[in-house]
């Protein structure tokens, strides 16, 4: 987990000691980094130029380096972190599988996947129902 | 892993990886910079500085290879979200 935002260190370290510390607890447990000029934001396509600070950004990175997947959102609307946590471990199930399982709609661990092949097609609708989406 | 720095007055140098090596026109390169990242295709790399365990440190995503990164960017410290 890496945090980003245009705010320097020292805001962070003040942020830090005297909010976020008492919400959890415990000190933040992840690097909180900086990007005073806004450079990395911009590279990321989420730096937004009118108001000079980064958008609601999320990116999940896999361990080759690759972007998995994004979300963006505006600044008043926060992320649902349940939902993050669910999709790098659909992600995590897939790359362990080599590809030969996927993750239907409103997988979450413990939950029915899909093993992908010429016999499946056409066929979801036998093994895979839609209420699965929907069902804790 | 990160490397730790002491804080001065000045703001601490930024390495970031350079966009521009491979263009040559400049409005491609604003356009670059610009664009929205694809799923499947790499993250950029970038070296920052951070606050973390208690010090300030650099740290770059590359340093973060084997492992899954959850790259979280937010508005501002202090904000209310």
């Amino acid at each position: 987990m890496l945090s980003v935002s245009v705010d320097s260190v020292f805001v962070h370290k003040m942020w830090n000691e005297h909010e976020l510390s008492k919400m959890i607890n415990k000190d933040i447990p992840f690097a909180m980094l900086s990007d005073q000029d806004g450079s990395i934001g911009k590279m990321y396509g989420i730096y937004d130029d009118d108001s000079g600070v980064e958008t609601r950004g999320r990116f999940i990175i896999d361990p080759d380096g690759n972007i998995q997947g994004f979300e963006v959102l505006t600044p008043p609307v926060g992320r649902n972190i349940s939902e993050s946590i669910r999709q790098v471990k659909a992600f995590q199930l897939v790359r362990n599988s080599q590809g030969t399982e996927a993750t239907p709609s409103g997988w979450k661990p413990g939950k029915q996947t899909l093993k992908p092949g010429p016999d499946l097609v056409g066929n979801v609708w036998k093994v895979w129902k839609v209420s699965e989406a929907f069902e804790d | 892993m990160p490397e730790e720095f002491k804080p001065g007055c000045q703001r601490p140098p930024i390495k970031k990886m350079n966009l521009e090596t491979n263009t040559t026109n400049e409005v491609v390169v604003e356009e670059a910079k610009k664009a929205m990242v694809k799923v499947g295709k790499p993250a950029p790399d970038f070296t920052a500085s951070a606050f973390y365990q208690g010090k300030f440190v650099n740290t770059s995503l590359s340093e973060y290879k084997g492992k899954w990164v959850l790259l979280c960017f937010y508005p501002g410290d202090f904000t209310f979200v």
